[in-house]
């Protein structure tokens, strides 16, 4: 390689670096502040990030595989949080909104999210509405199956989350639909 | 009630069922029966019709046929006798022993006879000639003196009884095939049989110290009256052609054994095909079903309206009556009822009352309509759970110096040190599913199942299959799967015992 060489790539390679932090960092505050985009990409309620406009990260969200009694993986776009906390809300409120099809959801419609914390040891609590235990089906796989939708959601999601525990209406609940214990936080792969 | 000097014929009325049936049994020892009347069973009722007998030959009258089954009977200036129902007809002839049924001839085993002013005919013109030209199906049983009219189920049952070493053994014969229980009832084993009447034959027994008596106690039911030598029984049942033969064997109490030495007597006391039932020794004494549910609290439900609740409920009844029945095993449901009981009572009626197995009873529900199949879970705990279970004390110091061992249980994780005994106790239930019960995809899971975490006794629970399948909803509500899903289970708590007795002394 030529010094000239050397020169160009290194030109470019900062012209591009440039124009990455223009569009993401840069711009955003900009074109965030007029009305009409922001009410669009606004995050839903309880999410009080201001998180930078029209930014997403890539996520896995969670779904019932084609042979009913497992769950599987789809990539989706997902709101950028600030923060574990604010990161986190995002993907269970993308999580709980309906799914196109064919993709069936294991958590029941209408369930909302209240509220999201999550301690120094790594354990999410996520608040739903009581929609997640009202309007649930039944039976004890549907039940795990919901459950494990949260804690795949944000375990595989989020290093900084190990384990999530479900809150009802912002109590500790026995169970969901009378199997599944929800006393203590659930880890991804139970033994 | 009728009895005569040589052959005692009883009668039993039985309680109308729901639908106003009455039902009856037959029963009577065995001898001649040559004069004694016909009966007739039939859904409205019973009643008796006189026989005579001419020349050996058993003959009714044919005023009483015609006043039974609205007959219309005219004879005519020739001499021939017409019987008619319905645009049909029957002519008899006078001194011949044939008969012209919608013009077709039929034998008979004698002519018509006239007994003053009335004619006499003999008792097989039911079956060969009314029989073809009535509505209703007429089935005469002549060695029983019986006449059923219409469809009821009225099996014959006959009784055999042999004595084997230290044994009785029963053999009851039920045709056409017929399903029936056995539950011991303090003094007497009960066998009551699916059907709405029995023809049954029972033979004159020496009251000995196994069996006393048998007899019939109401029309669908048979009590064995059982005596002071009764320790066990067992039972089978096999398919034989057209007859269920329920095989009862009794096994009396071990006699004074002067022989000390067991290796030179056969031990076996009756030739075993099944294992003897109701041996106090049994290591499984008390089972806890859980029929999952209850109350406000249904559970899933299918599209056809049926409910967790009323399936498990109703899967648990006949789990107890068969498991008590058939095994003398005591059965402990956690509800009996339609109640809802809290997750954590169920457990702890199985704790406190020392139940050697707990089983919950559940169906499940997917969003996917085609997900279906039964499941049987033990189970999960997490590193964390074992952690805490093994820093559990187990000897503490005692007042005054040393230190001794003690049970400490964590309450909220008693399952775990019986976590293997569950799995083998899953693993034997998905094995005698097999056939039985269809299985779904994944038919042994773990998981961290709230009902079972407290059971400090091998416990599993079982999703019978899935109510928002609409073939599997009619399935679990209907008696041939709920009998083939409590076969299966009391197969597995058989095979269970075997296992627990082989691994010599369990956990408990």
């Amino acid at each position: 390689m030529t010094p000239r060489r050397v020169l160009a790539t290194a030109a470019i390679t900062a012209a591009a670096a440039g124009l990455v932090w223009l569009f993401f960092v840069g711009l955003p505050p900009w074109y965030g502040g007029s009305g009409t985009g922001r009410r669009a990409e606004a995050p839903p309620a309880g999410s009080t990030a201001p998180a930078p406009l029209g930014r997403k990260i890539k996520a896995r969200l969670f779904y019932i595989a084609e042979d009913g009694i497992n769950l599987t993986s789809v990539e989706r776009d997902v709101t950028y949080g600030e923060g574990t906390v604010e990161q986190a809300k995002e993907i269970i409120n993308a999580q709980i909104a309906p799914p196109t099809e064919p993709l069936v959801s294991a958590v029941p419609p209408g369930t909302t999210l209240r509220a999201l914390f999550v301690t120094e040891q790594g354990e999410a609590y996520v608040d739903l509405s009581r929609d997640v235990a009202a309007a649930h089906l039944g039976g004890s796989l549907n039940e795990l199956l919901t459950i494990y939708t949260f804690v795949e959601a944000l375990t595989a999601n989020l290093p900084a989350v190990s384990a999530v525990q479900v809150l009802v209406d912002g109590m500790e609940v026995d169970t969901l639909a009378g199997h599944v214990d929800l006393r203590r936080p659930l880890v991804r792969k139970v033994q | 009630m009728n009895a005569r000097p040589f052959s005692l014929f009883s009668f039993l009325i039985s309680a109308a069922l729901a639908l106003g049936l009455v039902l009856l049994v037959v029963s009577r020892p065995r001898g001649q029966g040559t004069a004694t009347p016909l009966t007739l069973l039939a859904r409205e009722g019973r009643r008796t019709m006189s026989v005579g007998v001419i020349n050996d030959q058993e003959f009714v009258a044919l005023d009483d046929l015609a006043a039974v089954f609205q007959l219309a009977v005219h004879e005519d200036s020739l001499g021939a006798i017409t019987v008619a129902y319905k645009g049909r007809t029957v002519v008899l002839t006078p001194d011949q022993a044939i008969a012209s049924v919608s013009g077709r001839l039929i034998s008979l085993p004698a002519p018509p006879s006239r007994a003053g002013r009335r004619w006499m005919v003999p008792v097989e013109f039911i079956s060969r000639a009314l029989a073809p030209i009535y509505d209703v199906r007429l089935d005469l049983r002549k060695p029983s003196h019986l006449l059923v009219v219409g469809n009821l189920r009225v099996p014959r049952v006959s009784i055999r009884h042999e004595p084997l070493t230290n044994a009785v053994r029963l053999t009851l014969d039920a045709t056409p095939r017929t399903a029936s229980t056995v539950v011991q009832d303090s003094e007497r084993l009960r066998v009551t049989f699916d059907a709405d009447a029995l023809d049954v034959t029972i033979p004159a027994f020496q009251p000995q110290g196994l069996v006393q008596a048998v007899r019939s106690v109401d029309p669908v039911t048979l009590a064995v009256e059982l005596g002071p030598r009764f320790a066990a029984f067992r039972t089978s049942t096999q398919s034989l052609d057209t007859t269920t033969r329920l095989v009862l064997d009794l096994v009396a109490t071990q006699t004074q054994t002067p022989s000390p030495a067991p290796a030179t007597s056969p031990p076996a006391a009756v030739p075993s095909e099944a294992p003897i039932f109701g041996r106090p020794a049994s290591a499984i004494r008390t089972i806890a079903i859980d029929p999952g549910h209850g109350g406000e609290d249904e559970g899933a439900k299918g599209a056809g309206g049926t409910t967790e609740k009323n399936v498990t409920l109703a899967v648990a009844r006949r789990v107890k009556a068969a498991v008590e029945g058939q095994l003398g095993i005591r059965v402990l449901l956690t509800r009996d009822e339609d109640r809802r009981v809290p997750i954590d009572e169920r457990p702890a009626v199985a704790n406190n009352n020392k139940a050697d197995l707990f089983i919950s009873l559940h169906a499940s529900a997917s969003p996917k309509s085609a997900t279906s199949g039964a499941s049987i879970y033990v189970a999960a705990f997490t590193d964390t759970d074992q952690a805490r279970v093994a820093l559990a004390p187990e000897r503490v110091p005692t007042f005054g110096g040393g230190s001794r061992d003690i049970e400490f249980v964590l309450w909220d994780l008693a399952q775990i040190r019986h976590i293997d005994q569950s799995a083998e106790l899953a693993r034997l239930l998905e094995q005698q599913f097999d056939d039985r019960v269809p299985l779904g995809a994944r038919p042994f899971d773990r998981a961290p199942l709230r009902v079972l975490e407290s059971a400090n006794m091998p416990a599993v629970l079982i999703e019978m299959g899935y109510l928002t399948n609409a073939d599997e909803e009619k399935r679990l509500a209907s008696s041939n799967f709920q009998n083939a899903f409590v076969q299966a289970v009391l197969d597995a708590v058989l095979k269970f015992r075997d296992y627990l007795g082989a691994a010599t002394g369990g956990t408990r």
